[in-house]
């Protein structure tokens, strides 16, 4: 058994930190570096950076975030959100990312999956998942943040792109985001059983329990949580200390 | 006031540059980036990032024609550190995707990481995590090493398929448990060290461990 990482959700319309509300509404929660600064501080295992709206004239301000965070944190580093083409790989991984998330340009074209990974490594192509719930054992992949549907099994997915070399899933339940009602177990764990390659379980972090829940019966690799981190909800030396509790493994500090 | 270390970073475009280059300035170190042959076989100290696959590495190493200056630079015996796919590199040969030849620094393979934990617990691969380094059996400590700042059980972040086995037990220098298996996390030969982990991506224990490399 490894270590569990934690890993950190920031949603980003830059220049600014934000947080959708179960994709009604966004509020602005602050500067993007300053909360990735704190958690590095305090002990975060991983970043991760999801450009939500992912146009243009965002792009610039999102490279700078990116070259900021490469240039003063030293922890491992995603970026997703609108990533189209290995030029924009090359782009966001020459910023200094260490991974790129891909979803929705991986639907088109699964064989782009391939591409990165044989260009660039598998390690550092993360294909990320939105998950929503049409059955008590499936659930559709959608795009466009949890708005528009592929007609994909996950589960089915999942596997497709660990055969066309994926290096990482990560997970999102568009039905637990922002709800903080807890991950959705079933869906990681039927994803999780399916694939040999790490998944990082997204959406739904309420409780301390969740984390160890989403591990323990989840089969999660690694956790990721949002607002309870931009919103305090819960200390990391909290979240580590109740982990270390429940007999999940995390790196001591 | 003594001059910055002067470091010396192969540039075979393979790899996230940035973040190395970056850790080894934010630790004093002056950084000079290069796919010159002629440079890197006349540095002070030599680093050779990498990641992904062996083979890769291997054929842009050598279309570059940075093989032997890397060689004869490491025959100088100054300070060399390989990092990541950088360290399994410098050794004799590795199975992925079929049987290719290293750098030859360092006697050993590379081979696939086991899939299940030592109680038949299927594992993920790559892995993926921060991991605890480990004194390997039989060593006192790490005090002729980069590592001689670190405590056991201080976490660096590993990413791998493939780890490295040295043929000598003395050239292993820091081990990381997998499952309950030992696996390579660092290595030691004269001026050479090799990590398996990404010092740059591993947080303060990692700025030390840099800080360890510039003190050689």
């Amino acid at each position: 058994m490894h270590n569990v990482r934690v890993v950190a959700r920031l949603d980003v319309k830059a220049p600014n930190l934000i947080k959708g509300i179960q994709l009604e509404g966004l509020r602005v929660v602050g500067d993007p570096f300053e909360f990735a600064e704190r958690y590095y501080l305090e002990g975060i295992d991983e970043l991760i950076y999801m450009d939500i709206v992912a146009s243009l004239y965002n792009r610039n301000s999102l490279t700078d975030l990116v070259k900021r965070t490469a240039a003063n944190i030293f922890i491992p580093f995603t970026v997703g959100g609108g990533i189209r083409s290995l030029s924009d790989v090359s782009a966001v991984l020459n910023s200094g990312a260490d991974k790129v998330a891909i979803n929705t340009a991986a639907v088109e074209k699964p064989a782009l999956i391939s591409e990165i990974s044989r260009r660039f490594g598998s390690q550092c192509m993360v294909l990320s998942i939105e998950a929503k719930q049409t059955s008590p054992t499936s659930w559709e992949a959608y795009t466009d943040n949890g708005r528009e549907r592929t007609g994909l099994d996950v589960v089915e997915w999942a596997k497709r792109g660990e055969s066309l070399g994926a290096g990482e899933i990560l997970l999102t339940s568009v039905d637990r985001e922002g709800t903080r009602k807890g991950f959705d177990i079933e869906l990681t764990k039927r994803v999780s059983e399916a694939v040999n390659i790490p998944v990082i379980a997204s959406g739904g972090m309420g409780k301390l329990d969740d984390f160890s829940e989403v591990v323990k019966h989840g089969k999660a690799d690694a956790v990721a949580m949002a607002d309870c981190l931009h919103y305090a909800r819960h200390s990391l030396a909290a979240i580590r200390e109740h982990a270390i509790r429940s007999g999940v493994p995390v790196r001591k500090i | 006031m003594s001059a910055p270390p002067k470091v010396t970073l192969v540039d075979y475009g393979i790899g996230n540059v940035f973040s190395v280059r970056r850790a080894f300035e934010v630790c004093g170190a002056d950084v000079h980036l290069t796919a010159d042959p002629v440079t890197i076989r006349n540095a002070e100290r030599l680093i050779l990032p990498g990641v992904g696959a062996f083979a890769d590495g291997m054929r842009e190493l050598e279309s570059r024609g940075l093989v032997e200056p890397i060689r004869e630079f490491v025959r100088f015996g100054r300070p060399f550190a390989g990092i990541c796919l950088g360290m399994q590199m410098m050794f004799d040969e590795s199975e992925e995707f079929g049987t290719h030849a290293g750098l030859g620094l360092i006697p050993g393979n590379v081979c696939r990481i086991p899939h299940r934990s030592l109680e038949g617990q299927p594992m993920k691969v790559p892995h993926v995590a921060w991991n605890e380094l480990l004194l390997p059996k039989g060593k006192e400590n790490w005090s002729l090493s980069p590592l001689h700042k670190i405590l056991e059980r201080e976490s660096v972040y590993l990413v791998h398929s493939f780890a490295a086995y040295p043929k000598k037990s003395e050239h292993l220098l820091a081990e990381a448990d997998y499952g309950g298996h030992r696996i390579t996390a660092a290595v030691q030969s004269g001026s050479m060290v090799g990590f398996q982990f990404h010092p740059e991506r591993s947080g303060p224990t990692g700025l030390k461990i840099i800080r360890g490399f510039l003190e050689m």
